[in-house]
């Protein structure tokens, strides 16, 4: 194996040609398209770039310029951005969910020129500002359907257009595009990525092609890619953990990154491809788990009562494997003979089957959620970073799995706690700042470390152990410490709950609200012969409740401090959701907008005199429309909690 | 110059007329409704273009064919497809078979070929295919191509119906009731994809509708049916001031 640090020294664009030369008649995109999976080379996608690099500049794209993205995860993403940064462009990515008016604050805020959206349902939102984006010269688009009107106005560009601009420049000058890649430097911004937010709007973190390209090749020193293996991008390209797979990981190991036909359909095309890696928010992995248990649940007995024996060998197998201790050989033959005849077809069926290691981050796991993965086989590892070093600072190794931590350092990371008990970081891969924002960042990158914001301790094997956000660690009326993050991730475990927020902060006692798992809950309703409509009517029902009371109890049980225990809890009747602005686009709750919004159910849970209480629903249609509904809500008050 | 052209038909079952004298005049590219209360004929006036119906009297004319007296397979040749009310799709089969086969009309192989899945015959279905996937991905159908139809909800059904229409590659498209039982979400996207069926496939539409906000926000012609008679037709803003209309959907105050 050669020594990859020589890649430091290259940009984006300028490590793409250097990949072209390795393995340029190499597989490097896959899209599925029509049904088919439709392949681009190293060449292709270097030709695609040059293409794109050309024509963005023949249109009046300079050094220095803002170019945003918009939309589901396309190869023509990829292109938009590297193009860009071959001009030695800024590519910005932004959420393909996030509403026009926020769209056009961060267009502003990041002194946007030409925007890339891939469709109409993308570039309506644009129109819809268009006033206020006076800055704007061009907005490009890569699906022409519906369309058709936009066309007469050169305010608008489709790509293939774009593409043709490019390849006349490429005939006339052919030296042009090498001579322009050849100015840029590793250490130039080429990308911001924007933070997400959980308080107020979004800062644009600016993220160097050093920063990338390192993170690609010290995660590989860690956990070896071959450039055969397979990678699914189903992530937002707006989100970090993406960005450090097709920017620094694919393109300084070879692999190919495949691309789902819709966001809709990602979960079908997993299954086609049985990516050999992949990365995700903790909500995929309780997503698919959930999955998996509904395919038992329907399963015919044998396969149930299969499923049930050797998933608890599994387990067993699973603890030996995490510490990389040595199996006893009757466990090993046991756990081998499951994994034949029971876990490998099981997760074969939903494309995990080829995997060799899956990454969680952005959020903490629950460690049964841990256990009950690598019981089936999957090998899943905690990472811990933030944006603004590409996504992972810490990362477990094979073999030294544990639960209650996120690893250990990544070569090349030096790590320390402060005073305060904040997590502090120090790598190649820390970003140069927040865009216009020096205060923030001057408060970021303090004596020159990244600071998280996290709280957090080192225990005696070198684990990095993660409380909660500084800001967010709670305090109850006694000034007990507890984590809200770590009880909802308990309550989460139970598969009938989807959401919980968790209150208590200078209280007596810790009381939540409850979003119950619509699939998973409307599945025993229907099992019990309980009839229901919506999810406001299923979560209403007192059966639920006691469904959901049971599992408070059981978790109450199993408390560590007598003062984690939950007092009162109530069922909301709405799921939380990005588009009301409960969740972050990466699906973190945003704690203090929902504490204020349920202000009178915060309330309620708080006086234990309410055994009910009317509330008025209010909805808003993707299309603006509104409507209220009213519903009761039933609080609960557990039993021997003081 | 009207592409579809109904001139004076009269359908009588018996001695109960369920068209009388009803003419229209359907324009090419536009999105033309028909709307009435029900038992007003506007399904009848359907089965009479699609030929499953032939009117007792009175002509209906295709460009220069004559439709009065088509079989409905003839009809369907000249490029005129229609989306039914009550589904008509094999449930027990995928979306992606089930739009093979409503395309079995554009095949042309024989069954030697087919039987050995020869030359002509694969060359055929793999254009076939390409075809239908081009449908797949106009009508969002991706995430169901490979899903039985009979376990979907009713509102995709109602787009595999539309979409099982659009694989005859049709000039004039006619929905039956398109919208009928479906939440807001859903008719929102279903006319979405009728101004795109208009205007991307460049099809001339002809939507019979209950619904009417849907059909006032999209028809650029309405024509109004009340017990088997035209009572009204004009633009939408002309349609909401003939008293005749008013009173037969809001009745006499």
């Amino acid at each position: 194996m050669k020594d990859k640090s020589q890649l430091l020294n290259f940009t984006i664009p300028q490590l793409l040609r250097w990949r072209v030369k390795e393995t340029g008649a190499k597989v490097a995109l896959r899209e599925k398209d029509f049904g088919y999976w439709n392949n681009y080379t190293w060449n292709d996608f270097y030709d695609y770039v040059r293409k794109i690099a050309l024509g963005l500049e023949k249109v009046g794209v300079k050094k220095g310029d803002k170019l945003a993205l918009i939309g589901d995860n396309i190869p023509e993403m990829l292109f938009m951005a590297i193009g860009a940064q071959s001009i030695g462009a800024v590519s910005a990515g932004i959420y393909q969910t996030t509403l026009p008016d926020e769209i056009a604050d961060l267009i502003t805020y990041m002194d946007v020129t030409a925007v890339f959206c891939n469709d109409q349902e993308q570039v309506d939102k644009l129109v819809e500002i268009r006033d206020r984006i006076p800055q704007v010269r061009k907005v490009i688009y890569e699906d022409p359907r519906g369309m058709r009107d936009y066309r007469a106005d050169d305010w608008y560009l489709f790509i293939e257009d774009l593409y043709e601009i490019g390849a006349v420049v490429h005939d006339e000058h052919p030296e042009k595009y090498e001579a322009m890649i050849e100015e840029g430097n590793p250490d130039d911004v080429c990308h911001f990525c924007l933070t997400s937010g959980t308080t107020g709007l979004p800062k644009a973190s600016m993220m160097t092609h050093k920063n990338y390209i390192n993170m690609g090749i010290q995660i590989t020193k860690v956990d070896k890619l071959k450039n055969t293996d397979e990678y699914l991008s189903f992530l937002p390209f707006a989100w970090i953990g993406e960005q450090m797979n097709s920017f620094g990981v694919a393109m300084a190991t070879g692999i190919t990154i495949n691309f789902p036909e819709s966001v809709e359909t990602s979960m079908e095309d997993l299954k086609e491809i049985g990516p050999h890696f992949m990365f995700g928010a903790p909500r995929i992995y309780e997503t698919i788990r959930s999955q998996i248990w509904l395919k038992i649940d329907e399963s015919y007995w044998l396969n149930r009562l299969l499923y049930n024996k050797f998933i608890k060998v599994g387990e067993k197998a699973a603890r030996y494997r995490m510490s990389g201790e040595h199996m006893p050989a009757s466990l090993r033959f046991t756990s081998w003979l499951g994994k034949v005849l029971v876990l490998d077809p099981l997760i074969n069926q939903i494309g995990l089957r080829r995997l060799r290691r899956a990454y969680t981050g952005g959020a903490a796991l629950g460690p049964e959620l841990f256990t009950f993965y690598q019981a089936i086989g999957v090998n899943l590892k905690q990472i811990y970073g933030q944006t603004e070093i590409v996504g992972i600072a810490y990362m477990h190794r094979d073999g030294d799995v544990r639960s209650d931590t996120v690893g250990k350092p990544l070569p090349e990371t030096e790590c320390k706690i402060s005073e305060q008990g904040e997590i502090l970081s120090r790598s190649p891969s820390v970003c140069v700042g927040y865009y216009k924002l020096d205060e923030q960042t001057e408060e970021l990158l303090e004596g020159g470390w990244l600071h998280s914001g996290d709280a957090g301790y080192i225990d005696e094997d070198g684990h990095l152990v993660v409380i909660d956000r500084l800001a967010d660690v709670m305090h109850n009326s006694k000034g007990e410490m507890f984590s809200p993050m770590f009880l909802e991730n308990k309550l989460k475990f139970s598969p009938y709950i989807k959401e919980a927020i968790i209150f208590g902060d200078k209280r007596d006692s810790v009381s939540c609200l409850i979003n119950i798992d619509p699939i998973v809950v409307g599945k025993w309703a229907e099992d019990q012969g309980i009839s229901f409509t919506t999810y406001m009517d299923l979560s209403g029902k007192s059966e639920v409740a006691e469904l959901i009371k049971e599992a408070v109890i059981d978790i109450n049980a199993r408390a560590e401090k007598d003062y984690f225990k939950i007092k009162r809890f109530a069922i909301l009747y709405k799921l939380l959701d990005m588009d009301d602005g409960e969740l972050t686009k990466t699906g973190k709750l945003r704690r203090k907008f929902v504490m204020e919004k349920y202000k009178d159910l915060y309330d309620a849970l708080y006086d234990e005199s309410v055994r009910k209480k009317k509330v008025e629903a209010f909805f808003q249609y993707q299309d603006g429309q509104t409507t209220t509904v009213e519903a009761e809500m039933s609080f609960y008050t557990m039993e021997g909690v003081a | 110059m009207p592409t579809l052209k109904i001139d004076d038909i009269t359908l009588t079952f018996g001695g109960l007329a369920a068209l009388s004298e009803v003419s229209m005049d359907i324009e090419q590219g536009l999105i033309t409704s028909i709307i009435g209360p029900n038992g007003a004929g506007k399904t009848s006036l359907l089965n009479c273009i699609s030929g499953f119906y032939h009117p007792t009297s009175g002509e209906i004319h295709y460009k220069d064919n004559r439709l009065s007296k088509a079989s409905p397979h003839q009809v369907s040749s000249l490029g005129i497809a229609r989306a039914f009310q009550n589904l008509e799709l094999f449930s027990g089969m995928t979306v992606l078979d089930n739009l093979m086969l409503a395309r079995h009309q554009k095949l042309r192989y024989n069954i030697l070929q087919a039987a050995f899945f020869s030359g002509k015959a694969s060359r055929e279905e793999s254009k076939n295919r390409r075809y239908v996937e081009e449908i797949i991905d106009f009508m969002e159908l991706e995430p169901y191509r490979k899903h039985t139809v009979g376990n979907l909800s009713y509102g995709i059904q109602k787009r595999v119906e539309v979409a099982r229409a659009l694989t005859l590659e049709p000039s004039l498209l006619l929905l039956d009731e398109p919208m009928a039982g479906m939440n807001i979400e859903e008719k929102e996207d279903m006319v979405r994809f009728i101004f795109d069926i208009q205007q991307e496939r460049e099809a001339t539409v002809v939507l019979v509708e209950h619904d009417l906000g849907v059909v006032m926000d999209i028809s650029d012609h309405i024509y109004v049916l009340d017990f088997g008679e035209l009572i009204g037709s004009g633009t939408p803003e002309e349609i909401v001031k003939i008293p005749k209309v008013i009173e037969a959907y809001i009745g006499e105050d």
